[in-house]
């Protein structure tokens, strides 16, 4: 296949599902007796319309970025990872507890403390249940699933227990972090800098992907285990690698949302940024540039979603629906892949 | 910094507020969803009543995380449709969020069910509502232990703080003053809304012979259902579950928001501001304030039981039977309120409970 098909693929083939997608949930939105015209420019106006909107955006789209790498780096080294919720949590714990020990000392060094222990803790999480799969054939999707679980039941006993604010009465919380040990906003907005880290992390993973060494090993082994072990690629390590790096990003995604958001630990930890950022990951193909993308684009769908409620009556769920209707969408448009013809393009030639 | 955000945010929201001229918009946030026969619609439906204020537009999201969503929530009724007063109903959504937003505009009334406000730290335009309810609970749980052959009541519960511990002490002290052989066995689930854990546990508790079942999650629906199908009685609690079960509802322990919201209403629309004082920083109520109420009757419940239930209320209400009155032991042997001691329901000690009463099986921490 030519070059000029496959890049015209890779746009129009998302934007199409995309497309097929909003005119399902527009189908939808009419059998509950809404004008689907009204809920897309509602959608429009409150995900994108304004810099207001776009505030409110970015602040949801913050936790996804992270997120959705934890599933698309092991994804390129050819596992699936589906316990980011747990990354998360785990992270965010890590975080907390190197918080409060280094709360003495500078804000800078507190800071650092807390996102090198939620990565470590993070990463650690992912890798374990990666490392299962790859060595003793555990399958990761089932062990990632259940250890969501073990960090949830993990926070509780850390957060109701030793961590426990005495104060925190009716809502079980850890110590707080002091004001100035906190991650601060961007000037005259409400977008924390825990931004920054999602796209740094996507940029990094980026350029790990595509212009390192390493980078191309973890795709061979993700495009074909057996020619990796062929040419002699230490497939076991790369995978577990891939997977620590992961784990690392949604764990700093829980310290963000502890050092910035809530300013301690409490169970708003488990609050799903784990589970849409692997709708990110797949609706991005995988591709950390595009994560930043599609991030962007569900963190609008979530901003709109109090607007469908207020301004349109309709369920608290529909937001959910849109989003399972659009996942969906795009896992069966990657099967059009090589099947379209374009004008202009050359046919496909068996070439050497 | 925080200072120019702050200045940018009311700047915008300036223009917007300036329209006095329209209805008094009114924001509701809710945790959960509107429909979960629990707390969120209790909440939603106190929402409803404000439906007889014409002058009143009443808005709302439901399902609203307690992460920045809810600030964001928030914001957005302010900015996007003008309201003036916000209600945050999750306990959750008070710090930061509301505290931040509320910061942020001082022109906007915030209404918080049940935060911790500290005059020191905290915005003014912030106040604090919420119902005790255990009167309540004392009564549901007499119509328990004068239903109950077994002597024996389940309570799945969803953690041990101190507001739950309050609901398992005066349901218990309830269901004790009519049948003091009763005891209660306390099972916690770990969360508040964890339907497949609250059915295993009100089953477990049916098969080792509890015939009375109730509980304190998000919503006891799972718990109220459960009793039904396994053919024992059930108490609700914080919205009217009756429908749930046609045959063993007993009663229950619910609340009535509307009281605080349409009173809320009143008092903005008369030009009233919790930033000033005019209106209370803690609205709380009881039974007696009808911020709360009995669910109505079962069948099963005799005319005897009722009126026995009915002369109690009257008690509570003419203040002559006060349900915290010692002595009262906690279930390790401890003197916890000592004879001719009597704590008011609203006593700030009550809110810092971390013992179950003497007749509880289960231990408060953990």
């Amino acid at each position: 296949m030519d070059g000029a098909t496959r890049q015209w693929e890779t746009v129009v083939v998302p934007l199409g599902a995309f497309a097929a997608g909003m005119l399902v949930f527009g189908a939808f939105c009419a059998t509950m007796g809404v004008n689907p015209l009204a809920v897309y420019a509602s959608i429009w106006k409150a995900g994108f319309g304004s810099w207001y909107s776009w505030q409110n955006t970015l602040v949801r789209a913050s936790p996804l970025l992270l997120c959705g790498l934890c599933t698309s780096l092991p994804a390129r080294a050819g596992v699936i990872v589906i316990g980011n919720e747990g990354a998360v949590v785990v992270g965010g714990l890590g975080a907390i507890a190197a918080g409060l020990a280094t709360l003495s000392f500078p804000p800078w060094i507190c800071l650092t403390a807390m996102g090198l222990a939620s990565m470590v803790c993070g990463g650690l999480w992912i890798a374990v249940s990666v490392a299962l799969q790859h060595y003793r054939g555990v399958s990761a999707v089932i062990s990632g699933l259940l250890l969501n679980y073990l960090a949830i039941a993990l926070m509780n006993q850390l957060i109701e227990g030793p961590l426990r604010d005495p104060s925190s009465l009716n809502n079980p919380a850890s110590y707080p972090l002091t004001a100035d040990h906190r991650l601060a906003y961007f000037d005259g907005t409400h977008v924390h800098h825990g931004l920054l880290f999602g796209v740094a992390a996507c940029l990094a993973a980026w350029f790990l992907l595509e212009r390192t060494t390493f980078g191309f090993s973890m795709k061979i082994s993700g495009g074909n285990v057996r020619a990796a072990r062929l040419v002699g690629l230490p497939v076991g390590r790369i995978v577990v690698t891939a997977a620590f790096l992961g784990g690392a990003c949604a764990g700093l995604a829980g310290m963000v949302e502890v050092a910035a958001v809530h300013g301690r630990a409490n169970e708003s930890l488990n609050a799903g940024y784990g589970y849409v950022g692997i709708l990110v990951a797949f609706l991005s193909r995988q591709s950390p540039l595009a994560i930043v993308a599609v991030s962007l684009l569900v963190g609008g769908l979530l901003a709109s979603g109090g607007m469908l409620q207020r301004a349109h009556d309709l369920p608290d769920a529909a937001i959910t629906v849109l989003q399972g209707i659009l996942f969906l969408f795009i896992l069966l448009s990657d099967t059009l892949y090589g099947r379209l013809r374009f004008p202009g393009a050359k046919q496909d030639a068996i070439t050497s | 910094m925080s200072l120019t955000r702050r200045d940018l945010l009311t700047g915008m929201a300036a223009p917007m507020l300036g329209r006095a001229t329209g209805p008094l918009v009114i924001g509701f946030i809710y945790n959960g969803p509107k429909n979960d026969l629990g707390y969120n619609q209790s909440h939603a439906e106190g929402k409803s009543t404000l439906r007889n204020l014409p002058w009143v537009k009443a808005i709302d999201e439901a399902s609203v995380p307690e992460t920045v969503a809810a600030e964001e929530s928030m914001r957005d009724m302010i900015f996007q449709d003008g309201a003036s007063v916000v209600f945050a109903t999750s306990f959750g959504h008070f710090d930061p969020f509301t505290i931040d937003v509320a910061r942020e505009n001082p022109s906007v009334q915030f209404f918080h069910c049940g935060g911790l406000y500290d005059e020191a730290k905290h915005p003014k335009n912030i106040g604090i509502y919420f119902g005790f309810i255990d009167e309540v609970e004392y009564l549901s749980g007499m119509l328990a232990g004068m239903a109950t052959r077994t002597g024996r009541i389940g309570f799945v519960a969803a953690k041990p703080i101190p507001q739950v511990l309050r609901n398992i002490n005066s349901f218990t002290l309830g269901a004790r003053s009519v049948n003091p052989r009763v005891t209660t066995k306390v099972v916690f689930t770990g969360d508040w809304v964890l339907p497949v854990r609250e059915a295993e546990a009100s089953s477990s508790l049916v098969d080792q012979g509890f015939d009375v079942l109730t509980g304190h999650t998000g919503s006891p629906r799972v718990i109220v259902q459960t009793a039904e199908r396994r053919g024992v009685f059930a108490c609700g609690y914080q919205f009217d579950q009756s429908s749930l079960a046609p045959r063993g509802f007993l009663t229950g322990a619910q609340w009535a928001f509307g009281t605080v919201y349409q009173r809320v209403a009143q008092m903005v629309r008369a030009g009233m501001s919790v930033s000033n004082g005019t209106i209370p920083r803690r609205l709380t109520g009881t039974l007696k304030d009808e911020f709360c109420k009995l669910s109505p009757f079962g069948p099963s419940v005799t005319p005897q039981a009722r009126q026995r239930v009915a002369s109690a209320k009257a008690a509570i209400l003419g203040g002559s039977l006060e349900i915290y009155r010692g002595p009262i032991r906690d279930n390790e042997g401890k003197m916890r309120i000592p004879a001719g001691k009597a704590l008011q329901i609203v006593d700030v000690e009550l809110d810092k409970m971390d013992w179950l009463v003497e007749g509880v099986d289960g231990r408060a921490r953990g």
